[in-house]
């Protein structure tokens, strides 16, 4: 029998929807686990068992009263920039330690309405900027399968949580990659819907046209069941696309025949990772095994990603991040005297390095002389990108791709070299910058153990298609669970394990 | 002046939308500090805007009155910097595509009409208040004006007197005030204008270096600005000395502006296109129920009372105060047929009253087609002048029908020949000594026995028909005694 942890949400939702187990049970477990294994993860910034049994024991009453929906009574926790009534919504930063809003974010009320139960908050990068992880105020957060390596960022608390069986779904988000790596490294499913699929109200925003709330979970098919929940128009955000979302649940199973893979030319360059690139290419011979054909194609402007990536998303932060000034909320430096000096103040000591030098960035790229060099000519990639990827769904259905140049790897290694640091992202930006959904499925381990991913590219609001496939490769593959989610807990032996021996990955 | 002015206006008027631009808190002055505010408006961590489509309307409406092209893309940017008055620390504004622009309106300067351009017309939220509280440490501040809508109405620099600058200023307000976009309280601040002024010699095309003035929220100000600061320019020059291009704050008080500062110290707002809110994409069907929704503006309406309802340009000018007074003249001017009588009930009656009240309510109390059956009734000669104000006093602030309170109070006129003798033979009997009098040929006598007599008949006779009777009777009198 396997511990409570171990369970996907699906088969959870099947033994609470049968009785044999209460919806209580079910969040004191994870709780419990919480509680021996946050000191060794740190994904949690907040913990919030009460609340987390008072959604517990409501969830059982909708259940006895027959009124449950698929993701009632099933524990789950939000990455710490989403707000939640009540609760501290940090964003991993010292400026908004304390800072409890008195409203909910959309996606918050909405999971909340469908009768999940919160266990707490997750770390992140500070205000999602980094992609490791070690941007957070709290502390950096250690992936499950090797607690010396990084969760990759900034959903890394997200993708940990789940990884370790210390939540059985949690939501991220998404501007640059911040789903997609943390769940590649970390060796869970992630999705980054179509910008405007899901409700930012309430998401502490970091680039506001690049921004996008997903799941992560510990298979495909839990990852469809959330998205069903969270998708959909919100009058509140303006962004939000009014259409109506097709089931993902509905075809899961549906298989792959017929569909065009496409690989682009782009992803598959100089300084991929040799492991890598064996892992994503056995998931594509998956797919062909399976009736799918696939091809080569291009992104020629995928190339400038990063670049157009760092300038935008800077340039917008620089004007989000501009209203933590000290005077209505979050912290506020004591030891000012006038108002120039207490903005000074207050942001110098509210922010860390990273933020700081996204808002510098972006303040530069709008400034007057260099905003047409650099911001304008930033969103003119961003059009060249977004031609290029629709060009390339003329012919096929989804582009596959790797994640990331590389899995995992030791914490500190790269924080000297921001630069070195912003290149991990190659293969996830042009998504954001072009607004598609785009799914991550672990797909193998490399030599050191440490897990793969692979990235499945689709069409705007394609997002049922592309769980299709991500489910055709997750049947092939099976699911990989880290050692201490695998394990009763122990930490002892840091080095990951998988459910399958190394052969028959790399078969 | 040895130089020409020249001026051009940016005015800025909240919009009288319910709730404010991009949430839904109240718009509304004069609340407790704080108190119309949520976290949007307040911009919260994670809150997002979302446009008010009144507001929209309002600026387009607004555009179309002042003869604008409407563009049909347009999108919001934001403008930023820090001041704890703008709670995002950037203010959601228009760049590059407002909803208006390339318009004009029209002043009429010693009797020629002048023409200003716009340039254009957009929308954005209007900042909170800082309160500097001379007993607290440090300043209050109040965001209950935070999120308000605003449109800026951009001019040409085409005016070339503080006057004119004055005239543009109130024929603006008019057509915000006629089109309902604003109440125009200039008082309460949802309407105020900064003054860009620069001096040139004259017949020289290119424009002098120029300064603007802050916040000037009076027409007085506008125009006192402008003549202090052409002044100061004019000083300045003569002492052979260079303008600064500066922005300036205006004391009111003081009857003079003081330096803010330079260009040197300009700010850069970095504006960049608003990623919260999608571009507003104006179809003709929406542009056209705009439109329709526009009234006949007070320009238009001045013309036609003078050229085709025969009233004094003066006059015009009163009737088309404020929408209220000019529907009512034209309303009543039709029920009853004389615009002329109607202009004359309005001015000595219904503007009399107004001005009489306390507050500054516009409603006139009435409307005009009951004003107009009221005269209609005096012009008919069915009751009298005197019995027409009495039953304008009786219908105002009710919404009773004049016609049928005319016969429940009795006004009608009498018009009984019979009656009308009886009571001139009466008073000719009882007043002896005015007899005597007419006789001694004081004209006097005829008008105080023609008040008896009206007396007599309470008002109700037809005052002609009595005066004949009795000029008759004391003819007849006279011929009898002689």
């Amino acid at each position: 029998m396997k511990e409570l942890h171990e369970l996907p949400v699906h088969e959870l939702a099947g033994l609470l929807a049968d009785r044999k187990i209460g919806a209580r049970e079910v969040a004191q477990a994870h709780l419990d686990r919480i509680a021996l294994l946050q000191q060794d993860v740190n994904c949690y910034i907040s913990i919030t068992p009460e609340v987390a049994l008072g959604q517990a024991d409501a969830a059982q009453k909708r259940m006895d009263g027959g009124d449950a929906g698929p993701l009632t009574g099933i524990p789950m926790a939000f990455k710490d920039n989403m707000c939640t009534k009540g609760v501290q919504t940090s964003c991993a930063s010292r400026m908004l330690e304390g800072f409890v809003p008195p409203y909910n974010a959309t996606v918050v009320s909405t999971l909340q309405k469908a009768g999940t139960v919160m266990l707490g908050k997750l770390n992140m990068d500070e205000f999602a900027m980094g992609s490791t992880n070690e941007n957070s105020y709290f502390g950096p957060v250690r992936n499950p399968w090797n607690l010396e390596r990084v969760s990759g960022g900034s959903s890394g608390g997200s993708a940990a949580a789940v990884a370790a069986g210390l939540a059985p779904f949690a939501l991220g988000s998404d501007t640059g990659g911040s789903i997609r790596l943390p769940a590649s490294f970390c060796g869970v499913v992630g999705m980054k819907p179509t910008y405007g699929a899901v409700s930012r109200f309430g998401l502490v925003a970091f680039a506001s046209s690049l921004d996008q709330i997903g799941p992560l979970a510990s298979n495909v098919r839990d990852c469809a069941w959330v998205l069903d929940a969270i998708m959909g128009h919100d009058p509140m955000d303006s962004t939000s696309a009014p259409v109506k979302h097709e089931s993902c649940t509905a075809e899961l199973d549906a298989g792959v025949k017929g569909m065009s893979f496409g690989l682009a030319r782009e992803y598959f360059g100089e300084g991929l990772n040799g492991d890598i690139r064996k892992a994503v290419m056995k998931a594509v011979q998956v797919l062909e095994a399976q009736g799918a054909v696939s091809g080569e194609c291009s992104v020629p402007a995928a190339e400038f990603g990063i670049s157009a990536y760092y300038l935008l998303s800077s340039a917008e932060a620089s004007a989000n991040l501009a209203r933590y000034d000290g005077i209505r909320f979050g912290h506020r430096s004591a030891d000012a005297t006038d108002m120039k000096e207490l903005y000074r103040l207050t942001r110098g000591e509210g922010f860390g390095r990273e933020v700081k030098t996204r808002i510098l960035l972006g303040t530069y790229a709008l400034s007057s002389g260099y905003h047409d060099a650099l911001y304008v000519k930033a969103l003119k990639v961003r059009r060249m990108i977004h031609d290029d990827f629709i060009r390339a769904f003329e012919t096929h259905d989804i582009l596959v791709s790797p994640v990331s140049p590389t899995t995992a790897f030791r914490l500190g290694e790269k924080t000297a070299d921001p630069l070195q640091m912003y290149l991990g992202d190659v293969y996830t930006v042009a998504v954001n910058l072009a607004g598609l959904p785009a799914l991550v499925v672990p797909c193998g381990l490399d030599s050191d153990g440490m897990p793969i991913g692979v990235q499945l590219i689709g069409k705007p609001f394609s997002e049922k298609k592309l769980l299709q496939a991500g489910q055709a490769i997750e049947q092939a593959l099976g699911r990989f669970v880290s050692p201490m989610a695998a394990g009763t807990g122990s930490t002892a032996n840091p080095v990951g394990q998988c459910g399958k021996t190394e052969e028959e990955v790399r078969a | 002046m040895n130089h020409e002015i020249v001026i051009g206006l940016e005015i800025h008027s909240e919009l009288r939308t319910r709730s404010k631009v991009f949430c839904g808190c109240a718009n509304e002055y004069g609340a407790e500090p704080n108190t119309r505010t949520c976290p949007v408006c307040l911009g919260m961590p994670g809150t997002l805007p979302v446009l008010n489509r009144q507001a929209v309307d309002f600026a387009v409406k607004a555009g179309l009155a002042m003869n604008c092209t409407i563009s049909g893309f347009s999108k919001m940017d934001r403008k930023n910097y820090f001041y704890p008055d703008m709670c995002k620390a950037y203010q959601i504004s228009q760049f590059d595509l407002p909803f208006c622009r390339d318009g004009y309106v029209d002043i009429e300067v010693d009797g020629q009409t002048k023409r200003i351009g716009i340039e254009r017309i957009h929308l954005e939220e209007d900042a909170g208040k800082l309160n500097h509280d001379p007993y607290a440490q440090g300043s209050l501040v109040d965001y209950n004006r935070c999120g308000v809508p605003l449109i800026e109405i951009v001019s040409r620099p085409d005016m070339r007197s503080p006057e004119e600058a004055r005239l543009f200023m109130e024929a603006v307000k008019e057509i915000l005030e006629y089109t309902g976009v604003s109440d125009c309280k200039m008082q309460e601040g949802s309407l105020r204008a900064d003054v860009n002024l620069s001096l040139r010699p004259f017949g020289q095309e290119k424009l002098g270096t120029r300064t603007e003035m802050k916040n000037l929220n009076s027409l007085r100000a506008v125009q006192r600005a402008a003549v202090t600061e052409a002044e100061r320019q004019e000083a300045l020059i003569t002492a052979g000395k260079t303008i600064t291009q500066e922005t300036r704050r205006w004391d009111d008080n003081k009857g003079e502006s003081f330096s803010m500062r330079s260009k040197e110290e300009a700010m850069d707002y970095r504006y960049f296109p608003e990623p919260d809110l999608v571009p507003v994409v104006m179809d003709e069907g929406w542009l056209a129920r705009i439109r329709e929704s526009i009234p006949e503006l007070p320009q238009a309406r001045r013309a036609k009372y003078v050229q085709e309802m025969g009233i004094p340009a003066y006059d015009a000018g009163l009737l088309t105060g404020t929408i209220q007074i000019a529907d009512l003249f034209e309303q009543a001017a039709m029920t009853c047929g004389n615009p002329k009588s109607a202009s004359n009930w309005i001015m000595g009656e219904i503007l009399r009253q107004m001005k009489e009240q306390e507050g500054d309510s516009l409603d006139p109390g009435i409307d005009g087609i009951r004003l107009g059956s009221i005269i209609g009734l005096v012009e008919r000669g069915e009751i009298t002048q005197a019995s027409g104000k009495k039953l304008l006093e009786a219908v105002m602030g009710t919404d009773a029908d004049p016609v049928v309170l005319v016969e429940r109070m009795n006004l009608r006129i009498q018009r009984d020949e019979g009656a009308v003798i009886d009571a001139v033979v009466l008073v000719m009997k009882n007043n002896p000594q005015a007899i005597a009098d007419f006789q001694a040929g004081k004209g006097k006598a005829v008008g105080f026995l023609m008040g008896q007599a009206m007396g007599l008949l309470k008002g109700k006779a037809d005052p002609g028909q009595v005066k004949s009777v009795l000029e008759a009777k004391l003819k007849e009198f006279d011929g009898g005694a002689s």
